[in-house]
């Protein structure tokens, strides 16, 4: 990371960014900082711009206004395949190729970067190790795998180039509440094995409050509130939050 | 042909007179139409030529007028039987009843020849049945005023300028009339289904269902006499071959051959050398050379005929399919992201699937002759619509959450379109290719129209001499190859779809 305009201690930078889509205007203005080296939760209810501020930070959309800026740099315009490259992404659903064998999708991206196959082989063991599969999932079709198996190699991939900021898009949203448990196990150790920056989109304000170090509460574009997971569940500070809070964990 | 090459085959002629059919002479190319008596003109002539030392080769059953004038001002051919008012009418768009010299005169444009006349003419006629006339007292076509009679003319008749509309309007013909399908029409007449009809006046069909001509005193129909079609510029030494044919056939002769091929099913190389030995004299044949007629024929069974026939139609429907294959495939890939551009190229394969083979084939003959080359390109352009269609839809339309995930993933557009877009789409591709491959197995029996081969030749030559045993040789391959394609295919298509 370089140690550019911004503090050295963030990852993720927003300068004053305007996002619509036709006539739906989803950011007006919106200014942030994210954390180097934490998991930030952003929180909001269906349609309140956590996704499309997600994926603003790897470029699969562009801000109309203003700018954003990944490791102290804005984000390319050019040669975006290798910058997200250096960015993990998971999914709800977790997005595997339907065609290719549990490893043979964890493993593309290394492939395309020129990893030979053992040093991809052991990389792909030792996540399978972390998220708690064993090894005769490998070469399995997704089709093949459990909603909470899918969900978990869909983090590997996300974590195989080993990336420094990793963008987390509600993945533990679509299993069980069971599966979801040994999911968020896994992300605690995956957190301890490979360190890096989290940005966690969830609606789930319980995932937030377990799995993250900030959390920020998003209201039609707006941040109403910012801070330690604790202290904001405590203390909402908009009645928006007070509504979402109350709705969850009472 | 070079005057030195003339001069040195003089020679040799002098010198090897007992064996004329092994002096190396040019070959020529000769076509026909698609229909009996054309293809018994051409026959006649090739056999006419083999005795004369020629090397023939026949073109046979070309599709249609505008296919065999192409291939002769082309030079694919080098000469074919044509019909003066066929010329006249369709080609050169002459006023009235213009006679060979007239015709000749406009042909010089194009550089072609009309050779002297065969000495029939085949032109429309209006007939009867004989007892019909005989009871009515029918004489020409004007005697019809008089009866109430149950009038059915073939559809082309009812539309053409020097059909129905005419005809009525010069007789004052003021009754109403039925249209009947050509085929059908003889034995309708004969059965009393119908009393009057149209016909070719040389139809063999005349003598066999006893017909009579109606005279057309008011001579409303043009003539069409028959004769060799050339290009101007042909050596003096094949005008000579040709030059027996001349005046060699009345009207009824050639109703008599024509009815040895339709009705008593004889094939019509075995009637044009019947034909040729007969009148071997008066075509300039020397005696001895005679044995050599019927030389290059018959002597292969029809299986082995038949398998040649199959293994043309298999080469031509790969080599399209395979070309049809790499450029759709190629087109595809290059413009799916395009929407408006993919949408024009999906529109464009459309239209090519629009434009009537014999019409594509036909403008083709200026650019690649007539043969395999231009047959291959033809089936290629009818193939592409369903590859690309396919694989445009396939292509363009994958998962957006997946392509989303391989955007994030730093896939680069080659890449997404490797790993994601292709193998997703093969499926509905190689249905696309089956559609094309049974389509082109289909299509390519238009290849006999410019004298390509394949199963399409004993289908064409069976149609045009009412050969249904012919029809089937052709027919029942043809099906068999498009169901072992599809299976194959399908066979294919599962094993490269992913298991559901």
């Amino acid at each position: 990371m370089t140690d550019g305009s911004s503090a050295a201690d963030v990852v993720v930078e927003f300068f004053s960014v305007a996002k619509s889509f036709g006539a739906l205007t989803v950011f007006q203005d919106l200014s942030l900082q994210l954390p180097q080296g934490q998991t930030t939760a952003v929180v909001g209810a269906s349609g309140s711009g956590k996704t499309t501020l997600l994926q603003m930070i790897n470029g699969l959309e562009r801000p109309d206004a203003g700018r954003v800026e990944v490791f102290g740099q804005p984000v390319p315009v050019d040669d975006l395949a290798s910058f997200r490259r250096g960015i993990g992404y998971a999914v709800q659903g977790a997005g595997l190729f339907p065609h290719l064998t549990a490893e043979q999708n964890v493993t593309l991206v290394a492939k395309l970067e020129g990893w030979d196959e053992q040093r991809r082989r052991d990389r792909f063991r030792s996540l399978l190790h972390t998220v708690g599969l064993t090894a005769d999932a490998a070469e399995r079709l997704p089709r093949q795998l459990s909603g909470g198996q899918q969900q978990r190699l869909g983090l590997c991939r996300a974590l195989m180039l080993q990336p420094d900021l990793l963008l987390l898009d509600e993945p533990f949203s679509a299993v069980d509440p069971i599966t979801r448990l040994g999911l968020y196990e896994s992300f605690e150790q995956v957190k301890a094995t490979d360190p890096a920056s989290v940005v966690l989109v969830t609606h789930d304000l319980r995932e937030a409050r377990r799995l993250a170090d900030f959390m920020i509460i998003l209201d039609q574009g707006e941040i109403v509130q910012y801070g330690v997971p604790a202290k904001v569940l405590a203390q909402p500070a908009t009645p928006y939050a007070e509504r979402l809070i109350e709705s969850q964990l009472s | 042909m070079k005057p030195i090459a003339v001069l040195l085959q003089m020679l040799l002629l002098s010198w090897v007179s007992f064996s004329w059919a092994e002096v190396a002479k040019p070959t020529v190319v000769i076509g026909s139409k698609n229909f009996g008596e054309s293809y018994l003109l051409a026959e006649i002539a090739a056999q006419v030529l083999e005795a004369k030392g020629w090397q023939v080769k026949r073109q046979l059953g070309l599709g249609g007028t505008l296919i065999c004038y192409e291939a002769l001002k082309n030079g694919a051919i080098d000469l074919y039987p044509e019909y003066t008012g066929t010329l006249s009418q369709a080609v050169l768009k002459l006023s009235g009843n213009p006679g060979r010299q007239e015709i000749n005169q406009a042909l010089t444009a194009d550089g072609l020849e009309l050779l002297a006349e065969y000495g029939f003419n085949n032109t429309y006629a209006v007939v009867v049945r004989e007892a019909l006339a005989q009871q009515l007292k029918l004489q020409s076509i004007a005697d019809l005023h008089d009866h109430s009679l149950n009038f059915a003319f073939s559809h082309e008749f009812l539309q053409r300028e020097d059909g129905w509309p005419g005809l009525a309007a010069r007789y004052g013909l003021d009754t109403s009339v039925t249209g009947i399908e050509h085929g059908l029409a003889y034995q309708a007449l004969a059965d009393g289904a119908i009393d009057v009809t149209d016909a070719y006046s040389t139809d063999g069909e005349l003598q066999r269902y006893r017909l009579k001509i109606l005279a057309d005193d008011l001579g409303y129909f043009p003539e069409y006499r028959a004769a060799t079609l050339v290009r101007s510029d042909i050596s003096p030494a094949l005008r000579q071959g040709l030059s027996g044919l001349s005046s060699i056939l009345d009207e009824t002769q050639v109703q008599a051959l024509n009815a040895q091929v339709v009705v008593k099913g004889r094939s019509f190389q075995d009637v044009a050398a019947n034909f040729v030995q007969e009148n071997a004299e008066t075509l300039g044949i020397p005696a001895q050379t005679l044995d050599s007629v019927r030389g290059s024929w018959g002597d292969t069974g029809w299986t082995a005929e038949l398998w040649g026939h199959f293994l043309r139609h298999l080469q031509l429907t790969a080599a399209a399919l395979a070309a049809a294959i790499v450029v759709g495939l190629g087109l595809s890939v290059t413009v799916y992201r395009r929407a408006k551009v993919a949408e024009g190229v999906v529109y464009l394969c459309g239209l090519m699937q629009t434009i009537p083979s014999l019409a594509l084939l036909a403008l083709m003959i200026p650019l690649f002759g007539i043969g395999f080359l231009p047959a291959i390109i033809a089936l290629f352009l009818y193939s592409l619509l369903p590859i690309v269609r396919n694989a445009i839809t396939a292509l363009s339309t994958t998962d957006p959450t997946l392509v989303k995930v391989s955007q994030a993933l730093g896939l680069s557009v080659w890449e997404q379109l490797r790993y994601l877009r292709l193998p997703l789409a093969t499926p509905a591709i190689f249905a696309g290719i089956r559609t094309a491959a049974v389509i082109s197995i289909g299509t390519a029996t238009l290849a006999a129209f410019i004298g390509a081969g394949g199963l399409g030749e004993p289908i064409v030559v069976g149609l045009s001499l009412n050969d249904t045993d012919m029809i089937l040789r052709g027919a029942i391959p043809a099906a068999l190859l498009a169901i072992i394609v599809e299976l194959i295919f399908g066979a294919l298509e599962r094993k490269v779809s992913p298991p559901k």
